[in-house]
This record gives C-alpha cells, structure tokens and sequence, in this order.
C-alpha cells in the first residue's frame, strides 16, 4: 500500500502548461521487488514520448499504471490536470474509488502487444463495444464513427470478419481502431508491433505515423525499433532499473546519448539488427 | 429368454412412458435450476466481499462432499422440522439444482479460467461495467471450454432422477418399482427402464458435441 505521505501532493494541477500526464514520485514495486524508483515523468498534451530501455526496467509497468490496470505504491499520477490514482476528499488526496478511476479512464486509451481483441465479434462490434455501452451513443452512432475509424487504419472491407481471421497487422489496426472510438485524450502503445511478423510491421507503424501527423493525441509509447522511434518522437526516455536514466530528442538521445548505460544499450540493439 | 413375456411388456409400456416423461422433467428443471445457480456461485465466489465468497466456496464443498440421497432426505424430512413443508417435486428439484449448481459452478470457474488475461484488461481499458464485462466479453469465452463439462453433467443429472424415487417422485424408477410389486414381475419393467436410459443418454452425448462445436462456430471461435 501506500509507502508515501500524499498530503504534500496538490488536489490538482494547474495553469498554462499543464502536462496532460504527470508521474509525480510514482514507486511501483511487487513484494520486495521495486520496479519504478519515484519516478517523476511529464507528457505534454499533444507530445509523443517513446519509452525504450532494457527488458525489465519498468517500461511496461508505467503503461499499465496509466490505464489503472496496476495500482501504484507511492507517490501521485495527474491526467489533464487531475488527480488519477487518487481523488480529493476533505481537502486532501485519498486512494481513488471505482467511480474516480472509471471517470479518469475514460481519458485514456490503450493498445497491447497481443491486441487482445474480443475473439467472439467481429472488428466492427469490437470497435462499438465501447461506444454504445460506455459512452453511450446510439448504435447507429457508433456504427458510422467505428466504420470510419475502420476506414482509416484500412480494415474496411474487413470490418464483418472475426479477428480469428485476421492476421496479426491487421487485428492490431482494429484494436487502435476500438481505442481511439472511445475517443481519449492519451493512447498508449505497449510494443505494439512485437508481436507481428517483419513484413506487416509497417502497416501498423504506419497507422500511429498519420495519427501522429492528423491527430493532437497525446501518446506514449513502448517500442524496440529505435528507427521507428526516431522518427515520430517528440522525445525518448531510456528507462534503466526502474528509473529514467537518460531522456531527450530523438537526436539528442540517439545521435549523442551521454550516459554509458544509454551507449551500451543502442550499442547492444544496433548490433542486434 | 427365460420367462419374457411379451404381452405383459406392452401392457406396461405406457405407464412407463408417462413416467419417461417425468423423469425428463426432472432431469430438465434440475438442470435448468443448475445452470443459473451454478453461474450465481461462481460469481459470488468471485466477489470483493470476503465473508460471501468464504461462505459459498464451504458451502459448495460441502454439498460435493455429501451424497446427493442424504441432500434429498435432508430438504424433504428435515425441511418439514423448521416449518418447511415441501412436496416431493419441489424438495427433490430444490436438492438436486442445488447438487448440480454445485458441480457445475466448478465447470463454469474451470472455463472462465481458461479466458486469458488480457482481455480482461482490454475490456477495463474500454472502462466497460463489471456486469457488461462478464456477460458481453468473459462469460462467452468461458463457455466453449465449459461445454464439455456441462454436458457431463447433463447426463449425469439425467441418470441421478431416479434417485428422486426415494421421496416418492413419479419417475421412471419410482413407476417400474411400484409396477413390480402390483405385479411381481420385476424383470420386464427394470429392463425397459435400462433400455430408455441408454436410449436418451446416448444420443444426448452425441447431441452435446454437435451443439459445441455449434457454439464454437457461432461465437467465431471455431
Ligand atoms: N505481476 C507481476 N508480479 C511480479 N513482478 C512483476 C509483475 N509484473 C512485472 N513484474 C516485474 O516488474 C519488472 C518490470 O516489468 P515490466 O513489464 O514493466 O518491464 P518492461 O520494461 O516492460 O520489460 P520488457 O521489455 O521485457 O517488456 C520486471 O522485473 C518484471 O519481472
Ligand atoms: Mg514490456
């Protein structure tokens, strides 16, 4: 439970720059196990951060913290200014209840790396799943906006078909498709393309490319191909021990990393590829 | 065959037929009450609330652990003790849904198991209610791996009717009894009810395959 007096934390955060996600000392460990360290981390609205760094360090966990699907141990997490793992109670921060973390979720959107999409619909109901009974919306609704969105990751003309017949691209397309129909400010991509064969790796890069480019997400994201990472970041943390070793611009961090850890790691992954 | 006699079968048939029919019944509402309460048990176990999952998890161990007659007896002659008077029907498919649902809630936590994680976590991620989270994402995939046992089961509640005849439930076994001693003749009746039993239980092992690979077909997961 909590290892940290929340009492110094603010009920809220505000002004101009507001991140639109803030880690504030978050600790995260598992029995005696500490995978996050008090890391403090600020993802800026609109920003991409890529996450990269050693298996083990803790990338994953942060992802997971952010979608409440682990709590945390110490420390406060702030999405759009408000209070995530906790809510203000009688002008202090208390551990949040369901209907905090339920209202604070649907900020945020998620895509895994074994996309876990629901094997008994099809793409189109598992992009309206959400859409109707979460948010609402009446079932034509929600069929125009998931068939758009179907559109746009390019799996129209298999919106009828289970994901069983989908390849692994392709059911990764749907479930980025299922994410952004719940509409989130925040998407986070957890090796989104680890799981897919080298040659369907670019239709689902390509697809976070133009959301990047079209959309104002903000995004975070997990991945091992540092080319990839390169080239849509708008900065790269390298995570080391449950801590952020080293972070910057993608030229900065790749170009001319300054910590050793930082060298040996994009040594050891350009020696790998 | 020694000492069959054909007439006395066919005078006997259709009394036992009529009881064919209620031992269907039996079989059909027992399970009927199993399969809800079975679902309601494992849910239950499955709750935040300490004190209910520990009482449910004793209470279906206890009822694995005891024979099914004894639960009979129990809620037909010591119901009445408390106040509870019960017909013969309503005791022994109280007794008997409630044995099943024991059983089956084990079937039922075995498929829901079977469900991998993450889509748990694709379906909170989707901030999707408990309720909806089960009966729309978890619940459908649990059940293909049920099937199997579910099935199981069916047979065996099927063939555990005749148990009711203990507390006077006109089934097969109950009506083939009392034909025997009106008559002496115990041969012809035991033996047709042997005959019916195979007749259904068989098929209805076969019927249960079909209809699982239906089911597999139908969710999209075949
Ligand atoms: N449920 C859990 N129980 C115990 N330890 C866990 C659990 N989940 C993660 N860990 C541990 O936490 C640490 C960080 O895990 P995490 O998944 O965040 O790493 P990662 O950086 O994503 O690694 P990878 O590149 O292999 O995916 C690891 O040491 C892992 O073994
Ligand atoms: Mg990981």
């Amino acid at each position: 439970m909590d290892t940290t007096d929340v009492s110094a934390f603010p009920l809220r955060l505000e002004g101009e720059a507001t991140p639109m996600v803030s880690f504030k000392k978050v600790t995260k460990s598992y029995g005696s196990l500490v995978v996050l360290d008090s890391l403090d981390l600020d993802v800026a609205e609109g920003e991409m951060v890529t996450i990269i760094g050693p298996s083990g360090s803790g990338k994953t966990t942060v992802l997971r913290m952010l979608m409440t699907l682990e709590t945390i141990n110490g420390g406060v997490i702030y999405v759009d200014g408000e209070p995530l793992t906790h809510m203000p109670r009688g002008g202090g921060l208390v551990r949040a209840d369901n209907r905090h973390m339920r209202k604070m979720r649907s900020k945020i959107g998620m895509c895994f790396q074994h996309f876990n999409l629901f094997p008994h619909m099809t793409a189109l109901e598992n992009c309206m799943e959400g859409p109707v009974h979460v948010l609402g919306l009446a079932k034509r609704e929600a069929r125009e906006r998931a068939e758009e969105l179907l559109a746009m990751v390019g799996m129209a003309d298999k919106r009828d078909q289970h994901p069983s017949r989908l390849s692994g691209g392709q059911q990764q397309r749907v479930a980025i498709a299922r994410a952004l129909a719940m509409r989130p400010k925040v998407m986070l991509f957890d090796e989104v393309t680890s799981a897919l064969d080298p040659e369907v790796i670019g239709e689902v890069t390509n697809v976070i490319r133009q959301l990047v480019a079209e959309h104002n997400l903000t995004m975070l994201m997990v991945t091992h191909q540092m080319g990839f990472a390169k080239d849509i970041s708008d900065r790269i943390c390298f995570f080391y021990g449950g801590r952020i070793e080293e972070q910057g611009s993608p030229d900065e961090l790749f170009g001319n990393p300054r910590k050793e850890r930082t060298q040996q790691f994009l040594s050891a992954v350009k020696e790998a590829t | 065959m020694f000492d069959w006699r054909w007439d006395f079968t066919f005078q006997i048939l259709p009394r036992l037929i009529v009881a064919t029919g209620n031992t269907l019944l039996a079989a059909g509402l027992g399970y009927a009450i199993a399969v809800v309460l079975g679902l309601a048990l494992v849910l239950a176990q499955r709750t935040p609330f300490r004190p209910l999952t520990v009482v449910v998890r004793e209470a279906v161990e206890f009822i694995r652990s005891t024979p099914l007659v004894l639960q009979i007896f129990f809620v037909f002659y010591v119901g009445p003790q408390f106040g509870i008077r019960l017909s013969p029907w309503t005791a022994g498919m109280i007794a008997i849904g409630l044995h099943y649902a024991a059983y089956l809630s084990e079937v039922y936590r075995g498929g829901l198991e079977c469900v991998p994680k993450g889509q748990w976590e694709a379906a909170k991620s989707l901030n999707l209610s408990t309720a909806r989270t089960y009966f729309r994402v978890i619940l459908p995939q649990a059940l293909p791996p049920s099937l199997a046992g579910m099935g199981n089961y069916l047979v065996g509640i099927f063939k555990d009717t005749p148990m009711l005849s203990v507390i006077g439930v006109a089934e097969l076994m109950h009506t083939a009894n009392a034909i025997g001693s009106e008559t002496y003749r115990f041969l012809e009746p035991f033996t047709l009810v042997g005959i019916i039993f195979l007749c259904i239980s068989l098929p209805t092992a076969a019927l249960i395959r079909l209809f699982e690979a239906w089911v597999r077909r139908k969710l999209g997961m075949g």
